[in-house]
C-alpha cells in the first residue's frame, strides 16, 4: 500500500516551487485588509458609528451581507470583523484553495502531464496526496497570517484571533477536499472547478438565507461550511464545536476523494463522455454559432445560480418591511411613514436595488471571461488555426465579445426576474418586469468591461488589472462607507453609478447609461485595432 | 527466459466503446519489439494499460511476471515511457524537466544526460512552452533514455523530429539495446520499424493480426511479378499461387503467394523468356496488406467500405 505514495514528496516539492508567489499573494492581500480595516474602521466610525452599523446588521438583509450577528448587541471592531469581513473571507479562502487542488491535479492530468509523471515510479495516490499537502500548507499560511494580523492590531481576546485565521484555514480546508473530490469526477478541469465552486456558492447562499431569517442563523447556516466557521461564535462567546463538523466534512471528502482516485483510469472522469453528432450544425460552421455553442453550458449554470440566488434574496423583502416597521426610529431618519404602504415598498425595493447591483458586479465576471477564453485558444494554438482559415482577426474578437454581452444581458435580466419573483410577494407582482427592466441598466457597464478584458487580452497583456478593479467595485460598494474610502472615490465607483431603480421609476438619470456605452465601442474598437497589431503568442 | 512484456486476450471498453478486443503481445527480453497499426487501433490504449494508467476489463497483462496495476511503482523503477505528445510545464525549463522525471525514476546517468542533450542538439535552459512539438520530444526522450532502465516504452517518439535527429534517435536505441535494454516501439515510420526492430506485432482494431520477425511476415504476402515470355495468360491463372493476371501488350503483371514460384518457374522451363522481374512486398505493401486484411476481418470497417462500393456504384449509374 505504502508504493501507492511514492513520489510523493518531490511532486509536492515542485507543488510548492511552483506555488511559490501565487499563495503568498492571495495570503498577504488578505492580511493587508486586515490590518487596514482594523486600524482604520474604529477611527473612522467611532463608538456611536459601530452601534448605528450593528443596527443595520440586526436587519434580514444586513444579516444575509453579512453574519449571524452574535454579539451584535455590544458592536465592537471584533464583533465586526467576525460578523462582516469573516463571511467574505472565508470565500476568498475556499476559492484559493479549490483552484489550487484543481490546478495541481486534474488540470496536469488533462494536460498530459500527469502521464509522463505517473509513468515514472509514482505511486496512484502521489498526485492527490502532494496537492493536499500544498492545501494544508497554503491554509497553515492563512491561518497564521490572518491570526497574526489580527493580533497584531490588537484584537482580544487573543484566543478568538487565531481561531478566526484557523477557521478560515478550516474553511479553505473543507473546500479544498470539495476540490480533490470533484477532479475525480469530471475529466476536465473547469468543469471540477465549476462544481467545487457551486459548492463555494450553494454554502454562502445557504448561510446568507439561514442568518437572515433568525438572528443566530437557522439549520440552513449550520449546512454550509462557510457557517460553521460564523458559528464558532469569534469575539462573541467562543466555542469550538463547530470545527468538528469541518473536521468531518474533510475527512469524508477527502476519503471518498481517495477510494475514487484508486479506481479510475488516469485522464478518465467518472462522469461519462458522452458522443457528439458528427457534422457540425449550419449554427456550428459559423465563428458566432460556434462561441455560441460553447458557451452555452456555462450560461446556463450562471444563470440557474443567479436566479436562486435572486429569488431567495427577493424572498427576504417580506421579513425586511416588517422589520423596518418595528424600527420607527430608523424609519423617521429615512422620513418614511410606517402607514404609508408605498413608502415602505420603495424603501424594500431601494434595498433590493442594492442587491441588484451586486448581481451585476457578479454577472461582470461572467462578461469578462470571454476573454480568458480566447486566451485558452491562443496557448493551445486553436487561434493560430481559426486565424489561417478566412477569418479577420476583428471578428475573431467580436463575435465572443458580443456573445459574452448578449449572454451577460440575458444573466442580468434572469437575475432580475429571480429577484422580483421573490419579491413580488412583499412588494407586488409588477416587481418581476420592474427588476428585469432595472437590471438592464446594467448592460451598457458590463459591455464596458467585457470590452475592457478584450482590450487587455487585445492588446496581449494579463487581465490581473481588470479583476483587481472588480474587486476594488466590490469592496468599495459594499464596504466604501464602512472604511471611509474617499467620496471622490467611492463617487468613481461604476456600479453604484447607475442608479437602476430610479430609472425603472422614471426619473433617473441617463447620462451614465450613454457614456458606458460610448466607451464600451471604444474599447472594443481600441481592442481590435491592438489586436490586429500584435505577434500571437507561439 | 521470461518475456518482459506478456499480454492475454486483453479488453479495455470506454463506456461503450471497446477499444482492445482480446490483444495479444509477447516481447522477450533484448529484443526491439515493434508495435504498428492504423491510427486508433489501441496501441497508446494498450501502452497505457503497460503503465498501469488504465485498468483492463479483462484479460492477463505481465509486465516483468508483475502486474501493471498493482505493482504499478514498482515496475515503473525499470522501465521509461516516452509519450507520441509530450507536454511539459509551461513554467519549467526543459533541463528542470528531465530533471523532475528523472528525478522521480531515482535519478539519471548524470554522463549520458550531458550526452545525450549534445547529441539531440537541445538546448535545457528554455522553458516548456517555448518548445516546438520535437523539442517537446527530445526532452522526454533525453530523460528516458539517460535513465538506466530495463525497459524503455516509446509511444511514436519520433513523429515529429526531423531526418538528422531520426537518425541520432535511431543510434541512440541501439546503443540501449547494447546495454541490455529490451524496448517497445510503436511507429509509423516504417524506415524506423525496418532499422530497429527485431520483431513486430501489428494490430487493428483493438486485436493483434499479425506478429512475427519481418522476414515472416514477407512470407505470409505475395510477391509481384511482371513477365514477358511466350506463355499464354490462361495457363500461369490456372495456377492457385498465381492472382490477379493482367495481360497488357507482351507483358503479363501477376503476384504469386509466397513459395508458389516454383509452380510459375516449372511452366516457364523450356520457353522463351525475355525478361522476369520478381519484386518482394516492400514494408508499405506489407503494412497496407495487414491494415487492409484485418478490415476484412473485423466487420467495423464495413460502414467505410460500403460507402466506397456507394460511390463506384453512383459512378457507374452516371456513366
Amino acid at each position: 500500500m505504502s508504493t501507492a505514495f511514492a513520489g510523493t514528496g518531490r511532486l509536492a516539492v515542485s507543488m510548492l516551487r511552483a506555488d511559490r508567489v501565487r499563495v503568498p499573494v492571495w495570503v498577504l492581500v488578505m492580511v493587508a485588509f486586515v490590518a487596514y480595516a482594523a486600524g482604520g474602521i474604529p477611527a473612522v466610525m467611532g463608538e456611536e458609528g459601530l452601534q448605528a452599523r450593528a443596527e443595520v446588521m440586526k436587519e434580514p438583509a444586513g444579516a444575509m451581507m453579512a453574519g449571524p450577528g452574535y454579539g451584535i448587541e455590544d458592536y465592537s471592531i471584533e464583533i465586526l470583523m467576525a460578523n462582516e469581513m469573516l463571511g467574505m473571507f472565508a470565500v476568498m479562502v475556499a476559492i484559493m484553495s479549490l483552484l489550487l487542488v484543481v490546478r495541481h491535479t486534474r488540470a496536469e492530468e488533462e494536460a498530459g502531464r500527469t502521464e509522463l509523471v505517473r509513468a515514472a515510479p509514482v505511486g496512484r495516490y502521489a498526485q492527490l496526496t502532494a496537492a493536499l499537502i500544498v492545501l494544508v500548507a497554503a491554509n497553515a499560511a492563512v491561518a497564521l497570517g490572518m491570526g497574526a494580523a489580527l493580533v497584531g492590531t490588537g484584537m482580544e481576546p487573543v484566543l478568538d484571533a487565531w481561531v478566526f485565521g484557523a477557521g478560515l484555514g478550516a474553511v479553505g480546508l473543507v473546500f479544498g477536499a470539495a476540490a480533490a473530490l470533484t477532479v475525480q469526477l469530471s475529466s476536465n478541469a473547469r468543469a471540477a472547478s465549476g462544481m467545487a465552486g457551486a459548492l463555494v456558492g450553494a454554502a454562502y447562499v445557504l448561510r446568507a438565507v439561514g442568518d437572515a431569517q433568525a438572528p443566530g442563523g437557522s439549520v440552513l447556516s449550520w449546512l454550509s461550511p462557510i457557517g460553521w466557521v460564523q458559528q464558532m461564535r469569534i469575539f462573541a462567546g467562543l466555542r469550538l464545536e463547530p470545527a468538528w463538523l469541518a473536521a468531518g466534512a474533510v475527512v469524508v471528502l477527502v476519503s471518498a476523494a481517495y477510494a475514487l482516485a484508486a479506481r479510475r483510469d488516469v485522464g478518465a472522469g467518472l462522469l461519462p463522455e458522452r458522443r457528439g453528432r458528427a457534422n457540425a450544425t449550419p449554427a456550428g460552421r459559423t465563428l458566432l454559432g460556434l462561441t455560441a455553442r460553447l458557451e452555452r453550458p456555462r450560461l446556463v449554470w450562471w444563470a440557474v445560480g443567479l436566479f436562486v440566488f435572486g429569488a431567495l434574496t427577493g424572498s427576504l423583502a417580506g421579513p425586511m418591511s416588517e422589520v423596518m416597521r418595528e424600527q420607527p426610529q430608523l424609519l423617521a431618519v429615512l422620513g418614511v411613514d410606517p402607514g404609508d404602504d408605498d413608502a415602505m415598498a420603495n424603501l424594500v425595493s431601494e434595498a433590493m436595488g442594492m442587491f441588484l447591483m451586486f448581481f451585476a458586479m457578479a454577472v461582470a465576471v461572467y462578461a469578462a471571461a470571454a476573454a480568458r477564453g480566447l486566451l485558452g485558444d491562443e496557448t493551445a494554438c486553436r487561434s493560430e488555426l481559426a486565424l489561417s482559415a478566412v477569418m479577420p482577426r476583428a471578428w475573431w474578437l467580436g463575435a465572443p465579445l458580443l456573445v459574452s454581452l448578449l449572454g451577460s444581458t440575458a444573466l442580468l435580466v434572469v437575475s432580475g426576474v429571480g429577484l422580483g419573483a421573490g419579491a413580488s410577494a412583499a412588494i407586488g407582482p409588477a416587481a418581476v418586469g420592474d427588476f428585469a427592466l432595472a437590471a438592464l441598466a446594467y448592460a451598457p457597464l458590463l459591455a464596458c468591461w467585457a470590452a475592457a478584458a478584450m482590450l487587455l487580452y487585445g492588446a496581449g497583456r494579463g487581465s490581473a488589472v481588470l479583476w483587481v478593479a472588480l474587486i476594488a467595485a466590490f469592496v468599495i460598494g459594499m464596504y466604501g462607507r464602512l472604511l471611509d474610502v474617499p467620496q471622490a472615490v467611492q463617487d468613481a465607483e461604476p456600479f453604484s453609478m447607475v442608479d437602476a431603480m430610479a430609472l425603472v421609476g422614471g426619473d433617473g438619470d441617463w447620462t451614465p447609461l450613454w457614456v458606458a456605452g460610448i466607451v464600451a465601442a471604444v474599447l472594443s474598437a481600441a481592442a481590435m485595432i491592438a489586436f490586429r497589431r500584435r505577434d500571437l503568442a507561439a | 527466459m521470461e518475456p518482459v512484456i506478456e499480454i492475454e486476450k486483453l479488453v479495455k471498453n470506454f463506456g461503450r466503446v471497446r477499444a482492445l478486443d482480446g490483444l495479444n503481445l509477447t516481447v522477450a527480453p533484448g529484443e526491439v519489439h515493434g508495435f504498428l497499426g492504423p491510427n486508433g487501433a489501441g496501441k497508446s490504449t494498450t501502452i497505457r494499460v503497460l503503465l498501469g494508467l488504465l485498468r483492463a476489463d479483462a484479460g492477463t497483462t505481465r509486465l516483468f511476471g508483475g502486474d501493471p496495476w498493482k505493482d504499478a511503482v514498482d515496475l515503473h523503477r525499470r522501465l521509461a515511457y516516452v509519450p507520441g505528445d509530450v507536454t511539459l510545464w509551461p513554467k519549467l525549463t526543459g533541463g528542470e524537466a528531465i530533471d523532475l522525471l528523472g528525478g522521480l525514476r531515482g535519478g539519471l546517468n548524470a554522463t549520458r544526460r550531458g550526452e545525450l542533450l549534445e547529441r539531440f542538439d537541445l538546448d535545457p535552459t528554455r522553458k516548456g512552452r517555448t518548445y516546438s512539438k520535437g523539442n517537446r520530444q527530445k526532452v522526454a526522450l533525453v530523460a528516458a533514455l539517460a535513465s538506466d532502465v530495463d525497459l524503455l516504452i516509446l509511444d511514436e517518439p519520433t513523429s515529429g523530429l526531423d531526418p538528422l535527429m531520426e537518425l541520432v534517435f535511431q543510434e541512440t536505441v541501439r546503443e540501449a539495446v547494447a546495454r541490455g535494454a529490451t524496448i517497445l516501439l510503436s511507429s509509423h515510420i516504417l524506415a524506423e520499424v525496418e532499422a530497429l526492430c527485431s520483431r513486430v506485432t501489428i494490430i487493428r482494431d483493438g486485436a493483434d493480426v499479425q506478429t512475427g520477425t519481418l522476414s515472416e511476415l514477407r512470407r505470409l504476402t505475395r510477391s509481384s511479378v511482371v513477365l514477358d515470355a511466350d506463355v499464354a495468360p490462361d495457363e500461369l491463372s490456372v495456377l492457385d499461387a498465381v492472382h490477379s493476371l493482367t495481360a497488357d501488350d507482351s507483358r503479363l503483371r501477376f503476384s504469386v503467394d509466397d513459395g508458389g514460384m516454383g509452380a510459375v518457374l516449372s511452366v516457364l522451363a523450356g520457353r522463351t523468356v525475355r525478361s522476369l522481374t520478381a519484386t518482394p512486398p516492400s514494408l508499405e505493401e506489407l503494412f497496407v496488406h495487414h491494415y487492409g486484411a484485418a478490415a476484412d476481418r473485423s466487420g467495423s470497417d464495413g460502414a467505410g467500405r460500403g460507402a466506397g462500393a456507394e460511390t463506384t456504384r453512383k459512378a457507374a449509374h452516371r456513366a
